[in-house]
């Protein structure tokens, strides 16, 4: 009971301090500081279309390497701790799970496993168009990956005896991840810094081969959180 | 009707998300609903960093055929919480999967969700 006392007592104490805040909050009528200048250098500075796209990937684009970053390791901390132990497995259950072959599921339905087949490469198309268009319009690597991870779990529940390949994930994720340090880095010599986008011309303003880097570290980033997430998925599934 | 502007409703549509998450972590025993309670109040922590960008009349910070690049007078949007925003959904969600792969581990060690059987660490 004491401690339902305390309960209300830290959740009435949060509801002071919310209110305090809600209270004397008034909408900004104009940008301040950095997000002046973004707003009104950025265009130029670095010719992507999408501001927000230009201060993830560009401006703040430690930040996002070091978002990417952690990712990786929920995905590899996931997977440490939903690996199958064999041995403590077979002491207490027996053969019938861990008796060398992958547990059976029940057939989806023909509906699901026709959509898949329709929807598949349509969903992936999708996917690669959000991130590819990142810089131009409202999208980017992660929402992309997301997309792409939308269609392997389609994938997982269609057809769950299948698994998708864990190697050809693992290989996509570090390739990209690697080639995206070595992206940052080229910055550092040919450019202004780590992660500096003007690598590469500039472009036209508002085509799809403009902005420098953006599109590709968008890319990279879109194929890293894709197959991240779908191993993640897998190993759920498992 | 009144004349609230819409970034103060977003702003204590989130900070009451956060309370109703932080209630939900409180009360229950379940760890799969303590995880429901942490993404409410994840999702409410990002609603305040969303309201706290907005700028009056503001657009997506987009450049296109209505907010040129010539014409600063265009309101947009504050970019840096959207993009932090965007960092904190991810992070959200690798917090997420590392929680409930916790979970999964509970229960495969103690045929249990409830955290009272996960006596261990109590004080």
């Amino acid at each position: 009971m004491l401690k339902r006392l305390f309960m209300l007592i830290a959740l009435a104490l949060m509801a002071v301090l919310f209110y305090d805040i809600a209270g004397n909050y008034s909408e900004r009528s104009e940008l301040t500081g950095i997000s002046k200048h973004y707003a009104t250098e950025g265009a130029s500075e670095l010719g992507a279309a999408n501001l927000v796209a230009s201060v993830v990937i560009t401006y703040r684009g430690l930040d996002t390497l070091g978002e990417v970053t952690v990712l990786f390791i929920s995905a590899a901390g996931a997977s440490l701790l939903l690996r199958r132990r064999r041995s403590s497995a077979e002491k207490d259950s027996g053969e019938d799970i861990e008796g060398g072959t992958p547990r059976q599921y029940a057939e989806s339905s023909e509906i699901v496993q026709t959509t898949l087949s329709i929807l598949f490469p349509i969903i992936l198309l999708f996917g690669v168009y959000i991130f590819i268009n990142g810089h131009l319009t409202p999208g980017g690597g992660f929402q992309g990956g997301a997309v792409i991870a939308s269609a392997l779990l389609f994938f997982i529940l269609a057809k769950p005896n299948d698994s998708l390949s864990h190697a050809l994930l693992m290989k996509v994720e570090s390739l990209s991840g690697f080639t995206y340090v070595l992206l940052g880095l080229l910055g550092v010599f040919l450019a202004g810094g780590f992660l500096d986008n003007r690598v590469l011309p500039l472009g036209d303003f508002g085509s799809l081969f403009s902005a420098g880097l953006i599109p590709l570290i968008n890319v990279l980033i879109g194929l890293k959180v894709g197959s991240e997430l779908g191993s993640l998925l897998q190993k759920f599934k498992e | 009707m009144l004349n609230i502007p819409i970034s103060s409703i977003v702003l204590v549509t989130g900070l009451l998300l956060i309370l109703i998450g932080l209630w939900a972590m409180f009360v229950n025993k379940n760890i799969i609903r303590m995880i429901i309670g942490f993404s409410i109040i994840d999702t409410g922590i990002h609603m305040v960093m969303v309201a706290l960008g907005y700028i009056t009349g503001g657009t997506a910070p987009i450049f296109d055929d209505v907010v040129k690049v010539t014409d600063p007078n265009v309101n947009i949007v504050d970019p840096v919480p959207s993009a932090l925003v965007l960092t904190a959904i991810v992070i959200g969600l690798g917090v997420t999967a590392i929680m409930l792969s916790y979970a999964v581990r509970i229960y495969n060690a103690k045929h249990s969700l409830s955290i009272d059987d996960c006596a261990e660490q109590k004080w």
